[in-house]
């Protein structure tokens, strides 16, 4: 693929990604009222983290069950100790040791 | 000192984010690599663009000539959903974030940035500016790092790695819905649909980038539909 090509893909996905996010953030200056409206951005992060979580993340390792321990470590982790290096370090640390485990078995 | 102090605590909370970011831009790396790309190229999109599943997306048109059209298409789909968590975080930031400090951390807004800052009471300039640093490091230089090394790391440590990302995202969601009802019903609404979307027919052949925003945006809408917020004092 030539440079210029190249650099027109790139002003478009860069571009585009950029606006959707920096002019929302920019325009809205005002505290917003309507209920609805408050309510439904109150939910969105959730529902994106869950939506992106739910079920990929049981793909994500060498093995579905590696992740679902990983992934049920990590949810009673965070629900003890809510620090999020703690929580992802640990659900590392247990897809590897039970990536181990299963290849012993 | 207080700026001070509160750039360095969001400097710490980007830790986790970095780290994950690392292993997902590694994996980044190596597909626009196999994909003909040149490591300045992976490097370059990554650093303009700091999105996981546009820049998949985009690297996959990309191979093609002339598909512009296409191109922002996909994009607008897949990222709409920075517009809704950019709405949501205006509603946070205090009275000095505003401007040309919007129109310039603003680019930073990703998925678990975004998740990080909306857990505080308000969102400062300076630990906005501190969260952002790691995760941006990690997403370059993971990429920077999978386009030049590839498959140098053990496949079990990649495998590893590959979870902490998704940790993360129940770190953020688990101690919050454990504790408010309401929450936890939008958010199990949020993962039926998206396992819907990705094992029923029809319905998988959507991308995951819209799949994700449809689901989320139907959940929040029924989230606010049946348990509306109360007006915060």
């Amino acid at each position: 693929m030539d440079n210029i090509q190249f650099l027109i893909y790139l002003l478009i996905m860069a571009g585009s990604t950029y606006l959707i996010r920096a002019v929302p953030f920019a325009a809205v200056k005002k505290k917003i009222n309507n209920t609805f409206i408050r309510s439904f951005l109150y939910y969105i992060p959730y529902t994106v983290l869950t939506a992106m979580t739910f079920p990929a993340a049981l793909y994500a390792t060498n093995s579905m069950i590696s992740a679902a321990i990983g992934l049920a470590v990590a949810i009673g982790i965070a629900i003890w100790k809510k620090d999020l290096t703690i929580v992802a370090v640990a659900a590392c640390v247990t897809v590897f040791v039970s990536e181990y485990v299963i290849g012993l078995l | 000192m207080k700026i001070k102090n509160s750039f360095l605590r969001g400097l710490k909370s980007g830790i986790p984010i970095g780290l994950g970011y690392l292993s997902v831009s590694f994996t980044f790396g190596i597909m626009a690599i196999s994909l003909g790309f040149a490591w300045w190229q992976a490097v370059l999109i990554s650093m303009t663009t700091v999105t996981s599943a546009g820049q998949l997306s985009g690297i996959t048109i990309m191979v093609n000539p002339g598909q512009y059209i296409e191109m922002l298409i996909s994009q607008l789909t897949i990222n709409i959903r920075y517009s809704f968590m950019a709405v949501s975080l205006s509603q946070k930031a205090d009275g000095k974030f505003k401007g040309i400090f919007r129109w310039l951390l603003g680019f930073f807004i990703t998925d678990e940035i975004f998740a990080v800052a909306v857990n505080e009471e308000n969102v400062t300039r300076s630990f906005f500016s501190g969260l952002a640093v790691i995760p941006y490091l990690g997403w370059t230089l993971g990429t920077l790092a999978g386009a030049l090394l590839g498959n140098i790391l053990p496949d079990s440590v990649m495998s590893a790695l590959c979870i902490a990302i998704y940790g993360m995202f129940v770190a953020i969601i688990a101690p919050k819905a454990t504790k408010e009802k309401p929450l936890l019903a939008v958010v199990a609404v949020a993962l039926a649909l998206s396992c819907m979307f990705y094992y029923l027919p029809l319905l998988k052949d959507i991308s995951s980038g819209i799949s994700i925003s449809v689901c989320a945006v139907a959940a929040a809408i029924i989230g606010a539909l049946i348990f509306p917020k109360k007006e915060e004092a």
